[in-house]
């Protein structure tokens, strides 16, 4: 049974699927569900350019492909300058009369190592020349495809392949990278987070980045419950504690704006994110309450910046 | 006759891009390429150039803006040298494979260590196999044709290969030399603008670059091996309708001075002039010399090269890279090509010009008589560095 | 339909090895993967679709009765429409092998 009652707007949506079933993404999938909701925000007009990575594996085992819209893949490392190729193509086709004119949105779309990692630098040329695309990182928190091995997104004390918990090391010895702040601070017009356990709300993200003109970014928290070592049926439910534990708060930048989309009088303890996933199990209480202490540390502070402050 | 001029190689294949009419231009600044990518913003910042015009943040971001443009049905375009191209070569092999006509001119620049921003010809000989359809220059007027015959051939339907152009860098791209323009409305006749066969557009989606498992990746790899082999009969036949064009014809091998030579001269790229002005002064001794000159790298062309061999008692190759542990590239792509020959000439390979420097034709006189003394001393399949100081 | 992987041969590929068919991974029956699947009671259900949106695998569609139903063919039985449906009506249940 859910606590959450935002449930009725569902029927508003369009019941268009851009992303066809029989991919073959884990069971319980948060990150299908997230390019899902992405897909369906966005419509038909889009050409989409994605870096290797879980989503690009699970979709197009040739000759099987589960795009229905235009989907181009190249390396890890470059769905940002890939992107911006395609969007400038298109802007000359049109500006010659080549094609005929239409709005098409130009939709990159990387995981978090693709992101935060290996992709970082073509990132940050696309934001910095303020490329006219939405950039969406679907982070589920470490390299998924390739065997969960951490990335800097990977959070603090999670246990993964090559980050594991033993008798010297207890997980991710560092904190998790913050990929909002580095692309609010290129100054672009909208960085957004959202999580699909809140579908409407991300719907609407994608949206208002679809409208506008230059760089939107979207970083979207993915819940994986083979990377997590979490029950399928939880992947929601994680996501959901996610945002209220404050872990991963739901917020928008516009032009450096903050705006808090979901603020909490009272966050929920850590524990109860914490204790439904395995990557986490070998934490001692103590090393709980240091995560704590700084999630709420820098709660605060995203509160102060969006004018909420104590 | 189109309009003379003297300019430096670099702005003239810059100006050849602008009359391409090329969409997309996208580039990062590397020694010495630098002329072209700036002479190019400058013809879009004065509105002569009708393109989009990209500064990236690295030469993998370049490629990989093109690939993206190129996708769209965009005529794209970018040129690199050296580190850059090494950066980018992950993307080459994907841009051939994803048969994307893209072109690129390679200012040829060493690869470090140590670093050096002089010509050889190691960053190409790097990624001799990416599947990209390979030319190289040997003056200026050959880089400037060779833009709008590389974008013909490229988007062609039974083509559609990325095509890249070798350009010595400073010995070719910072000087001046004679170019002949061609008028605009000959050239818009030579080259219409591009038709993509598939391209990325929400009226017809298609997926491009999935993933392909063991059962179906050979057969992938055939497509594009009987692609470029197949694009043969399309060089010739835009060669030759550009000689039509311009009466300047190009062949994939052309030879100097050598249809009755004992000892030919085997080179690729601008040594071709400095060894002809050798053979000029080898012939007048009497001395029986010519020289092969190598155009078309990739798909190499082995009927032709054969015909121009076979006659000769001693090929002596120079090889402008080094293939370290082994021997020259090209020295080593010449003998495989003639291994089921029974009749063949000797090979012997120098290794010269390594890091820029300088050539003569008396260096190569001095090769032609070492390579003719250590064949008649039974040494025939010999390779050395040619001028190390010991 | 399209042919199997194994049934290709080189000359049939598209330029590029493009995909021509978009979402032709619907002929892909995911469906044999799970081991427990859905079943909707269909006097506790309010309409609401949370097991509709929440489908990472598109499984549920509208019926005309207006019931969101579930196709067993594309189904991985994960159990998050179970979890999320506000009534429980949704129950995971063991998926008996087919004679």
């Amino acid at each position: 049974m859910t606590e959450n009652l935002n449930v009725f707007a569902v029927r508003t949506l369009t019941q268009k699927e851009y992303f066809s079933p029989g991919h073959r993404a884990c069971q319980g999938c948060a990150e299908a569900l997230a390019i899902r909701l992405v897909c369906k925000a966005l419509g038909r007009n889009i050409i989409i350019a994605s870096a290797t990575g879980c989503m690009e594996v699970v979709s197009t085992p040739i000759p099987f492909t589960a795009w229905r819209v235009p989907w181009f893949h190249v390396a890890f490392e470059n769905a940002a300058a890939v992107a911006s190729g395609i969007e400038s193509g298109l802007k000359v086709l049109m500006r010659k009369g080549r094609i005929p004119s239409k709005k098409i949105v130009t939709l990159a779309m990387a995981g978090d190592g693709g992101t935060a990692d290996i992709g970082l630098q073509a990132l940050s040329g696309a934001l910095e020349r303020d490329d006219d695309f939405i950039y969406i990182c679907t982070d589920n928190e470490a390299y998924m495809n390739t065997g969960i091995q951490r990335s800097s997104s990977t959070p603090f004390g999670a246990s993964t392949t090559t980050s594991p918990a033993g008798k010297m090391k207890m997980g991710q010895i560092t904190w998790k990278k913050n990929m909002p702040a580095i692309a609010a601070a290129h100054n672009i017009p909208y960085v957004a987070t959202a999580c699909p356990s809140y579908p409407v709300d991300l719907i609407q993200k994608v949206k208002k980045a679809a409208e506008i003109k230059g760089a939107a970014y979207i970083h979207i928290l993915s819940v994986c419950p083979t990377g997590w070592r979490s029950a399928p049926e939880l992947s929601i439910k994680l996501g959901r504690l996610a945002v209220e534990t404050g872990i991963f708060p739901l917020y928008e930048v516009e032009r450096g704006q903050y705006r808090l989309n979901i603020d909490f009088p009272k966050l929920k303890p850590i524990k109860e994110y914490i204790k439904l996933q395995g990557r986490f199990r070998h934490l001692t209480d103590e090393l709980i309450g240091e995560i704590e202490k700084r999630v709420h540390k820098e709660y605060e502070q995203l509160r102060a910046k969006a004018g909420k402050g104590a | 006759m189109g309009k003379r001029v003297g300019m430096e190689v670099s702005i003239a294949a810059a100006e050849a891009v602008k009359q391409a009419n090329v969409d997309v231009i996208s580039a990062y600044p590397i020694t010495p390429q630098t002329h072209v990518v700036e002479h190019l913003s400058e013809l879009v910042a004065n509105g002569e150039l009708d393109a989009e015009f990209f500064c990236v943040e690295s030469e993998h971001s370049a490629l990989s803006v093109c690939l993206g443009s190129s996708a769209t049905g965009a005529r794209s375009f970018t040129c690199t040298s050296s580190q850059g191209l090494a950066l980018m070569s992950e993307i080459t092999y994907i841009a051939s494979a994803l048969r994307l006509p893209i072109v690129m001119i390679i200012a040829n620049r060493s690869l470090s260590a140590p670093i050096n921003i002089w010509n050889d010809h190691s960053d190409v000989m790097s990624i001799r196999d990416c599947g990209w359809i390979q030319f190289f220059a040997e003056n200026g007027q050959d880089v400037y044709d060779h833009v709008f015959i590389a974008y013909r051939l490229g988007e062609d339907r039974n083509v559609l290969l990325p095509v890249i152009i070798n350009m010595d860098g400073f010995t070719l791209s910072h000087v001046i030399e004679p170019i002949e323009l061609i008028d605009q409305e000959k050239i818009d006749q030579f080259l219409p603008p591009y038709k993509p066969v598939l391209s990325l557009h929400p009226d017809r989606p298609v997926t491009m670059g999935g993933i392909a498992l063991p059962g179906i990746f050979t057969e992938t790899k055939k497509a594009q091996e009987v692609a470029i082999r197949s694009s043969m009969p399309k060089i010739l036949e835009t060669w030759k309708a550009f000689g039509e064009m311009t009466g300047r014809y190009y062949h994939p091998i052309e030879t100097y001075k050598a249809e009755d030579a004992e000892t030919l001269l085997v080179t690729m790229g601008s040594f071709g002039e400095t060894a002809s002005a050798a053979v000029d002064k080898m012939r007048e001794e009497g001395r029986s010399v010519g020289l092969m000159k190598i155009r078309l790298w990739r798909p190499f062309p082995f009927d032709a090269f054969k015909k121009a061999s076979l006659n000769a008692k001693q090929l002596v190759v120079i090889d402008r890279a080094i293939s370290v542990g082994a021997c020259g590239p090209v020295a080593s792509e010449l003998k495989a090509a003639l291994y089921e020959e029974h009749q063949r000439p000797s090979i012997y390979n120098f290794i010269a010009g390594l890091g820029g420097r300088d050539v003569a034709p008396s260096d190569f006189v001095k090769m032609v008589d070492k390579a003719e003394i250590e064949i008649e001393e039974g040494n025939k399949e010999g390779f050395e560095i040619y001028g190390v100081r010991e | 339909m399209t042919k199997p992987e194994l049934e290709w041969t080189w000359k049939e590929l598209p330029i590029g090895t493009t995909m021509l068919e978009p979402g032709n991974a619907d002929q892909y029956r995911t469906g044999d993967w799970k081991t427990l699947k859905p079943v909707l009671n269909k006097e506790l259900c309010i309409h609401c679709g949370l097991c509709y949106i929440f489908c990472p695998d598109m499984s549920y569609n509208l019926s005309e009765e207006g019931y969101f139903i579930v196709d067993l063919f594309y189904c991985k039985g994960c159990g998050i429409c179970a979890k999320e449906c506000p009534t429980g009506a949704i129950t995971m249940v063991l998926e008996e092998e087919e004679k």
